[in-house]
């Protein structure tokens, strides 16, 4: 997701952003103080040295790196460490981190404004600045302490793997031997960042920070918390859409051993017990009469079609090049390229599925969740209970991945939590617990889209105008950020990736329809947003306008990116890996055809290649044999993270591309768990290579990047070894019509 | 009352018979590590040993382990395969979100005390029922064939 857009000064982010000031009130202190777990669970001790909102130094020199950004997956806890730590001069071992509580003052995302959160793929770039000026200003108050215990000049000392010295006289110390005397000190004002070229652990390997708790079974998620006296709530939501309660036969839950409670919230009926298998017991014997006057009742196939009337009509205008005669070019000429492309609804479905803690006090509400979206739940949860925000304390845990999912900006899971907590007179902490089910129909999907193209060609086979109609529903419109992120009727996340193309094509027009008013499906972002498909369809067909040339598809790409270098880089690396232009080697099997495809595209301002090797079988069925990815995403502050979140980011696209669809059938959705909903499984990911452009761009993220070029690359490859374009995704078993 | 022995210790529990022996680890017992995905036996996520094999335990009743010896990723460690295979995961960062990985932990730990040298064909096939969202497939089959290696 993209948010506005700040620009930060050096001087403002110094002011607001890094916060230096020693007044921070730290989450372990809370979390002890409440009785419930945390991440470290670590409370500040006396002596301990905390310069600022991100660095917390104790007397045994363990250095505590206060995370604003939510760890799902993505390696940020890795990496905003690995930005505290080489200012710091720690030793890596040394190191730990924690999830930062909810703050927009001092935890916000400088890139979003006074918002806290994690998405977009921003959260190495927004905090590159910032927690390498944290880590560098508790450095210099080190040094400084120890220049005054050994009445030596600070510009004589070192420090190095989390040591300070000094050579002359042949002083050490610890950070901790020097941590109370280092907190006495003024925090200083301005403080000089490395030349890059002194890092010794950006751009180096670094072992993730999460890599033993999540391999011991110790890891704390959502769904791991257990409080005092705490419920576990199971919801029965409505089978369709915008369905309401009429009445509720609770006897049959009531009466099964455990059960605590049965209360009606406004989106369904919470059986609350103990434990998880009780509550489930007593959601399964609920008879509920739903009141569907207000339901949904739209199928997938009749909104497609609808979309497909649409993409018939103009839109509104995103994005404009040429004079105008792009219309009337498309109008007279002889031959026009024309295609459509359609995409389902996709859920997120990650490995823990949906859930949230929530006790409520007289004047508190206190939330154990994978918290994504710090500030937008805690107003939304304020709101609710008629608190402050600073009376909402959010305790960010691990979450066992997202994709999107965990930053819904209506907080629907923890208002959900939050009207049970309510209904029970806020007597017991909940935690709400949906099943794999629960999580694949009760909402919230990656938006379904038709996208119309059409082309012409010049004499020299080069494309003269592109029109581009994208039709579906905006994740913004009726959402807080409507007034921010959508301008003039676009929203920008339905456009993105189309409305920046690359290519230099002299007459292009990207159109929108937005379908909210007649689709009343639940949407939201799901890795890498717009560019889900936009790329595919932008980079298919593009790959089509070279066939159709008779062009070579990376050629023909490069000589259109002659204003985007990045681009090109990208497209020239990860072609040159795969031995682009030299045959594949031979399928195995008769009848058996092999391809090969390209695509390039960027997203969050990161730029990512591929080139997809598969083997296609005599029936049609096929496997991905190799994925050579080529990735700019700036300056490489952990090439390991880059790597693992391209490998990543290729598999979870794969699994869209192959079989990810879900559907509406009169408003209910007909997928319920992984065998209707299957994902990627070990067997059918390719062998991945990652190639990672050196760079001194600033840092931009990699969560989403990897994700958009799969498709698309995957999608021309399949041409390359059968004459078959695949238009329109799951590919399932088009190969085999 | 059901018995049955926990990663090397006695436990017991109060829990009805029908209960997912999951849910008994997690809410009766405390063991946390044992992760809920799916709850139909689909994702792997929950998978735990029983006397040495690899179970579901989502989808296993309490009564199926009464007497039994079940072990789990808090345990697992405590025996050599396991602990390579751990070691394995942290060296290469096999890791993303992590809620798959006890379970991927669990069913790798028992293909290479079933088979010390699994093909990449072997690999899938006893690693088809683990689902990672994060797609940590490209590192999981490294890091099985490195925790070979380390054991061999």
């Amino acid at each position: 997701m993209k948010m506005q857009i700040t620009n930060v000064s050096r001087r403002d982010f110094l002011k607001a952003g890094a916060g230096l000031t020693l007044s921070v009130s730290l989450p372990g202190a809370v979390l002890a103080a409440a009785g419930g777990p945390g991440i470290a669970g670590s409370a500040t001790a006396a002596g301990d040295f905390t310069p600022n909102a991100f660095v917390r130094i104790g007397a045994d020199s363990t250095v505590t790196v206060l995370s604003k950004h939510l760890e799902m997956g993505q390696g940020v806890y890795t990496g905003l460490t690995t930005l505290v730590a080489e200012e710091l001069d720690a030793d890596w071992a040394q190191v730990v981190v924690e999830g930062a509580p909810a703050e927009a003052k001092r935890y916000n995302n400088l890139f979003w404004g006074p918002v806290q959160g994690t998405g977009g793929s921003t959260a190495i770039g927004n905090s590159f600045e910032q927690l390498r000026q944290a880590g560098a200003a508790a450095r210099a108050m080190l040094v400084q302490a120890a220049a005054e215990r050994w009445k030596v000049p600070a510009a004589e000392i070192s420090v190095k793997n989390g040591v300070v010295s000094h050579a002359k006289s042949g002083r050490k110390a610890r950070f901790g031997e020097l941590a109370e005397a280092a907190a006495a000190l003024p925090v200083p004002q301005q403080v000089t960042l490395k030349d890059p070229k002194n890092f010794s652990l950006i751009g180096r390997h670094v072992p993730r920070k999460d890599s033993v708790a999540k391999t011991t079974g110790t890891a704390q998620f959502t769904q791991d918390v257990k409080l005092p006296g705490m419920l576990v709530a199971v919801v029965a939501h409505p089978p369709r859409f915008g369905g309401k309660v009429r009445s509720v036969d609770d006897k049959a839950a009531r009466a099964v051993p455990g059960v605590a409670d049965v209360v009606t919230i406004p989106n369904g009926v919470a059986v609350l017990a103990g434990d998880y298998w009780t509550a489930k017991k007593g959601r399964d014997a609920l008879q509920v009469v739903w009141d569907e006057s207000a339901a949904y009742h739209g199928s997938s196939d009749a909104i497609l079609a609808d979309y497909r009337k649409l993409a018939g009509t103009p839109g509104l205008v995103a994005r404009k090049d040429g004079d105008g005669d792009g219309a009337a070019a498309l109008a007279k000429a002889t031959k026009v390229i024309e295609a459509e492309y359609a995409f389902p609804f996709l859920a997120h479905a990650a490995m823990e599925p949906i859930n949230c803690v929530m006790r409520l006090g007289p004047d508190s509400c206190e939330v154990w969740n994978g918290e994504q979206f710090q500030t937008v739940d805690q107003a939304n949860l304020a709101a609710f209970f008629g608190l402050k925000p600073e009376q909402v304390t959010l305790h960010m845990l691990y979450a066992g991945g997202s994709f999107g999912r965990r930053a819904n900006p209506m907080s629907d899971y923890l208002l959900e939590t939050a009207q049970i907590v309510k209904a029970i007179g806020g007597r017991a902490p909940v935690k709400l617990v949906w099943s794999r089910e629960d999580d694949m129909r009760a909402g919230y999907y990656r938006p379904a889209f038709l996208h119309r193209l059409r082309a012409t060609l010049g004499a020299d086979g080069t494309p003269q105008a592109w029109e581009q109609r994208i039709v579906g529903q905006s994740i913004i419109k009726g959402s807080p950020f409507e007034g921010v992120m959508i301008k003039d009727g676009i929203d920008a996340t339905s456009v993105e990736g189309a409305a920046n193309l690359p290519y230099a094509i002299p007459n292009l027009q990207i159109e929108l329809h937005t379908t909210n008013d007649a689709v009343k499906v639940p949407v939201q972002w799901w890795r890498s947003v717009g560019s889900t498909h936009t790329g595919h369809a932008t980079e298919v067909f593009l790959d089509e306008l070279a066939t159709a040339a008779g062009a070579d598809p990376v050629a023909y790409r490069m000589a259109l990116l002659g204003s985007h270098p990045r681009h090109a880089g990208v497209l020239k690396l990860a072609a040159d890996k795969a031995g682009w232009g030299k045959p594949l080697a031979a399928a195995r099997d008769k009848g058996a055809r092999r391809g090969r495809g390209v695509a390039v595209h960027e997203s969050f301002h990161s730029y990512v290649a591929q080139v997809v090797e598969v083997t296609v079988a005599a029936d049609g069925g096929f496997k991905v044999d190799r994925v050579v990815c080529a990735v700019d995403c700036g300056v490489a502050v952990n090439p390991d993270v880059i790597r693992a979140q391209m490998e990543g980011g290729i598999g979870f696209a794969l699994a869209a591309a192959l079989t990810g669809v879900v559907t509406l059938k009169d408003g209910v959705v007909e997928q319920s768990n992984f065998h209707d909903y299957p994902v990627l499984r070990i067997g059918e990911m390719p062998k991945v290579e990652v190639h990672i452009v050196p760079s001194a761009e600033k840092p931009t993220g990699v969560g989403e990047p990897g994700v958009p070029p799969l498709a698309p690359a995957l999608a021309n490859a399949l041409h390359a070894a059968t004459g078959k374009r695949i238009r329109s995704l799951p590919i399932a078993e088009q190969l085999k019509a | 009352m059901t018995r049955f022995t926990l990663n090397g210790k006695p436990v017991e529990t109060a829990l009805p018979d029908d209960t997912p022996l999951l849910w008994v680890l997690r809410d009766g017992l405390d063991q946390t590590g044992t992760k809920f995905g799916c709850g139909m036996g689909l994702c792997g996520a929950c998978t735990v040993h029983l006397d040495g094999q690899p179970i579901r335990s989502c989808s296993t009743p309490l009564s199926a382990a009464a007497g039994k010896k079940i072990t789990t990723i808090e345990g697992v460690g405590k025996a050599r395969v396991g602990a390579a295979v751990q070691k394995a995961w942290q060296k290469l960062d096999v890791v993303q979100c992590g809620y798959c990985q006890s379970g991927q932990i669990m069913s790798a730990t028992a293909l290479l005390t079933a088979n010390p040298k699994p093909t990449d064909a072997d690999i899938d096939a006893a690693m088809g029922g683990n689902i990672c969202r994060c797609a940590t497939y490209v590192r999981i089959r490294a890091a099985i064939h490195e925790a070979a290696k380390s054991l061999a």
